[in-house]
């Protein structure tokens, strides 16, 4: 069986899933089966068959459990958004049709993903540009006390969402370069690299020290340098470069943690939930109790799709339902057993990720790919870390999953370039 | 570049066993924790989408009901507003429940269990709850609140042959149905005058003198005294190495038990308790009810018990009437660290009503599902024989008396023998602050109604000129 036709078939699950989800939610809410849950099960694969053509046309020979996986997580999150709000489901929806729109147009235009590595300079600025823009006074807006969103006329976006992928391309294209030299020098069986190269490194860390203090946003940090040291570590196969990063963004971030009270009022709902002052607190630690409270109603198993209660008229209970705390509305409804499902769907694709670097020739290729990977697999553990109390709880999306269009966006691109670089890979591979 | 690629898979396979285990801790190791957390209101809403049932006076007027809101979930209405506050009780999002709404909330909510339930949810009416009858007297409450004035007090009535409660007032009073919303809340709890506190059943309160029918019923049924039994009853006797004065320093000099009950002689009582001893008034004292929670149908922090109280380490705390720090002589009176509530008062009242058997005190009669099925049944209960018919009877003939020529005529009623006795106790002598009292039943020979009044920090004040017109005009409209 050819890679596409298995990719074709792996759609069909997704779309039933759909079909279900939207049948259990019907039935639920107004004790009926209708068609509707047919048409949009058809329509869903309808345009998941659109994007298997591009990537048949554009990229025969890519991985071919990549689309089905993302189908899977994407009718999850639509469900699940109908589910709560079928106004923003409509949104969503259309943010899906766009993603997927952002997916080919990647994949078409972007002939040679490697061609990317002579832009890396204006890549790595234009993602910086893009980090901080929140922060420009009149088009920044504060959610949270983290300057996430940025207002261009009627829509809300968030930078971050694509400056990391510019980051992990300027990362892998840097790294390529310099991976020789940065162990060159070793001294008493330590690596230590020349000074020349070290400050560019040191650049990432301030980065993501920066995003700490100036976008306030300690998820999306997490997040950055934790995929620059994993880029880091299988570029140089140096076990110090990540144990000296982690302590330095240990050292930082616990510094930092005392003195901005943005991440310190995090850290201490982190600690103590159900303490009587953070959880009446604005920003306090509402979220993360409610969150708590949801999962231990859902139990194992679960209340059902549609059964879960989210609030009532005059108080919503579960904050922000559709966007951070969509897991524990996931584990409330599906139970232990839906979370670790969800949580196995992103275990694959990331295996899938990893799959592809493995697979790939060029160091480019490999870095590229593991670190888009690495990035979906720390953002998952970001939220959903957050919101089961592993870590504390930052606000980021669950790929896929979470409302919101910058994410479904983002995600998509972060897709095709895997996909462009499976392709190269296995055709070089096939030859 | 492929050996650390697969330990950073590695890796990021460890954070995912980390992730499934912390979905774990919260779904299942630590589920019934979080689900008890006080913080969590989930129940509390779900049960929002429950037709509560509704309850009813005795007179079937609707104490409580449920109206639909537009987003399907029910709220709780007071047709009442306040006049059964504290004993019926609210059930709201923010302050929770309480009253007979909290200790009933499983019928309310009709989750009631076997056959009845089953067969609800197979119907798919698993949101319905059963309605609660009570033995509540609506036109009785309302005059024991009015009469109350604006004054800080109680009133508790109920059927001494069955326990069944009929007027339950503890005033100030709220009106339930502000405390759907959260300010009103807010400012009840911090409210002078503690609104939200059921008086009657966790006011303790000093009993005065309604406590020597206690006293007279451990001496007669002990065998030791009869009515005619001779006591001196001058003033300054030494009580535990203090002496003990009468009321206004008067010397009674030798007068039987029944004269010095109709008088309310302070020093016989006393003595009288001496010399039965401590074990002998602990004896009593339990049979009545007294050492532990009142046992009516109430939540069980709406509930306290009365007793002999003693400061341990600051603290007031409830003892044994055999306790060293008792002084049983001046308990005996109603002083020296006796507490008691109203409910508990009316219960003495009801026990020598009831011929010495005491029932237990009960507002709600049944509860019934949406088909008339009944899912609960209060029977009337006995608590326990106090003391034998005969001694009843005695007693009976002495609180008679009070009412007839003592210091309780102000509740004697026309047609109708009134048994009773008065209360007054010293809360500040030196600005003459008291709390007067006063515990009747009638009809003294077959007796329908047992009473407790009492009324917090009145100048001046005085069971027989206080309490007993109160308890006078509510026996005289539950008698009609």
């Amino acid at each position: 069986m050819s890679p596409r036709t298995r990719e074709l078939f792996g759609l069909l699950p997704a779309s039933l899933l759909v079909t279900a989800g939207f049948a259990a939610v019907f039935v639920q809410e107004q004790d009926v089966v209708s068609t509707i849950s047919l048409t949009y099960g058809a329509v869903f694969l309808g345009l998941c068959f659109a994007a298997h053509l591009a990537i048949r046309w554009r990229l025969p020979h890519a991985d071919p459990y990549v689309l089905p996986l993302v189908a899977v997580l994407a009718s999850f999150g639509l469900v699940m958004i109908y589910r709560l709000d079928d106004r923003f489901a409509r949104d969503q929806a259309q943010w899906f049709v766009i993603g997927l729109a952002a997916f080919v147009a990647t994949i078409v235009l972007v002939r040679d993903y490697r061609a990317l590595e002579r832009y890396r300079y204006l890549i790595a600025t234009a993602s910086i540009g893009l980090l901080l823009l929140p922060r420009i006074p009149g088009i920044g807006a504060q959610t949270n006390g983290a300057y996430l969103g940025v207002h261009a006329g009627p829509i809300t976006f968030q930078p971050a969402e694509f400056a990391k992928i510019g980051i992990i391309i300027f990362l892998a294209s840097y790294l390529r370069d310099t991976r020789q030299v940065l162990v060159a020098r070793t001294r008493w069986g330590i690596t230590i690299p020349p000074l020349k190269h070290l400050g560019p490194l040191l650049a990432v860390w301030g980065i993501a020290m920066i995003l700490l203090v100036f976008i306030r946003d300690l998820g999306s940090s997490l997040m950055f340098f934790g995929g620059f040291l994993a880029m880091l570590y299988i570029a140089t196969n140096r076990l110090i470069f990540p144990v000296v990063g982690l302590g330095l963004f240990a050292a930082g971030a616990s510094f930092f943690a005392s003195t901005v009270g943005h991440v310190q009022r995090r850290v201490d709902a982190w600690h103590h939930p159900f303490d009587d002052h953070l959880y009446n607190a604005l920003g306090g630690s509402y979220q993360l109790a409610q969150s708590l409270f949801a999962q231990a109603d859902g139990g194992v198993f679960g209340r059902g799709f549609g059964k879960a209660l989210i609030g009532t008229a005059d108080a919503p209970i579960v904050p922000a339902a559709k966007t951070d705390l969509i897991y524990s509305v996931i584990v409330n409804e599906l139970g232990l057993l839906g979370g670790c499902g969800l949580l196995l769907v992103y275990l694959l694709l990331v295996q899938r990720g990893f799959r592809i670097a493995v697979l790939a020739r060029d160091s480019f290729s490999k870095l590229l790919a593991a670190g888009l990977a690495t990035v979906i697999g720390l953002q998952v553990f970001v939220i959903v870390g957050g919101v089961t109390k592993a870590i504390p709880l930052t606000g980021v999306t669950l790929p896929f999953v979470s409302y919101g269009g910058s994410s479904i966006v983002a995600n998509f691109v972060i897709v095709a370039l895997l996909l462009l670089v499976s392709d190269r890979a296995r055709r070089e591979a096939a030859a | 570049m492929n050996g650390p690629l697969v330990r950073t898979f590695g890796v990021l396979l460890v954070l995912f066993g980390v992730l499934g285990f912390f979905t774990a801790k919260s779904t299942v190791i630590d589920r019934s924790k979080l689900q008890d957390n006080p913080k969590n209101r989930r129940a509390l809403l779900e049960q929002q989408r429950i037709a509560r049932g509704t309850i009813f006076a005795a007179d079937g007027s609707v104490l409580a009901s449920s109206r639909k809101r537009a987003d399907a979930t029910y709220t709780r209405r007071y047709p009442r507003k306040g006049l059964f506050a504290q004993t019926v009780g609210y059930d709201y999002l923010l302050p929770g429940f309480a009253g007979l709404e909290r200790f009933y909330n499983g019928a309310l909510t009709g989750r009631t269990n076997g056959i009845a339930g089953a067969l609800k949810r197979l119907q798919g009416r698993a949101n319905e709850g059963d309605d609660l009858r009570t033995s509540l007297d609506p036109a009785a409450q309302q005059l024991a609140t009015q009469l109350l004035a604006g004054r800080t007090g109680s009133v508790v009535a109920l059927d001494p042959s069955t326990g069944r409660v009929k007027v339950m007032v503890s005033t100030p009073g709220y009106d339930p149905n502000a405390l759907a919303s959260a300010k009103a809340t807010r400012a009840l709890n911090t409210a002078k005058g503690a609104p939200l506190l059921n008086r009657a059943t966790v006011g303790l309160y000093p009993p005065g003198s309604t406590m020597k029918v206690v006293t007279a019923i451990a001496a007669i049924d002990s065998g030791q005294y009869e009515p005619t039994s001779v006591v001196n009853g001058k003033s300054g006797v030494p009580i535990s190495g203090t002496p003990l004065n009468n009321h206004g320093g008067t010397d009674y000099g030798p007068i039987d038990l029944t004269t010095a009950l109709t008088q309310s002689v302070n020093t016989v009582w006393a003595q009288v308790a001496e010399k039965l001893g401590k074990p002998t008034m602990r004896t009593y004292m339990e049979r009545l009810g007294f050492g532990r929670p009142i046992g009516v149908d109430l939540p069980a922090d709406e509930r306290l018990a009365s007793g002999t109280y003693c400061d341990k380490r600051g603290r007031r705390t409830l003892v044994e009437p055999t306790s060293d720090c008792v002084d049983i002589g001046r308990a005996a009176i109603g002083q020296g660290g006796l507490l008691a509530s109203p409910l508990q008062m009316a219960q003495v009242a009801a026990a020598v009503a009831n011929g010495g058997t005491l029932m237990r005190p009960v507002i709600a009669t049944r509860a019934l599902d949406a088909d008339g099925r009944t899912t609960l049944d209060n029977a009337p209960h006995v608590e326990g024989r106090v003391m034998s018919r005969a001694s009843a009877a005695k007693i009976t003939a002495m609180m008679q008396k009070v009412v007839q020529e003592g210091t309780g005529t102000a509740a004697a009623l026309q047609g109708i023998d009134v048994a009773g006795k008065t209360g007054t106790a010293e809360i500040d002598i030196a600005r003459n602050i008291a709390q007067p009292w006063f515990i009747a039943f009638a009809p003294a020979n077959a007796p329908r109604v047992a009473i407790a009044v009492t009324l917090e920090h009145i100048v001046g004040g005085f069971g027989g000129t206080d309490a007993a017109p109160i308890a006078k005009a509510v026996m005289e409209s539950l008698l009609q």
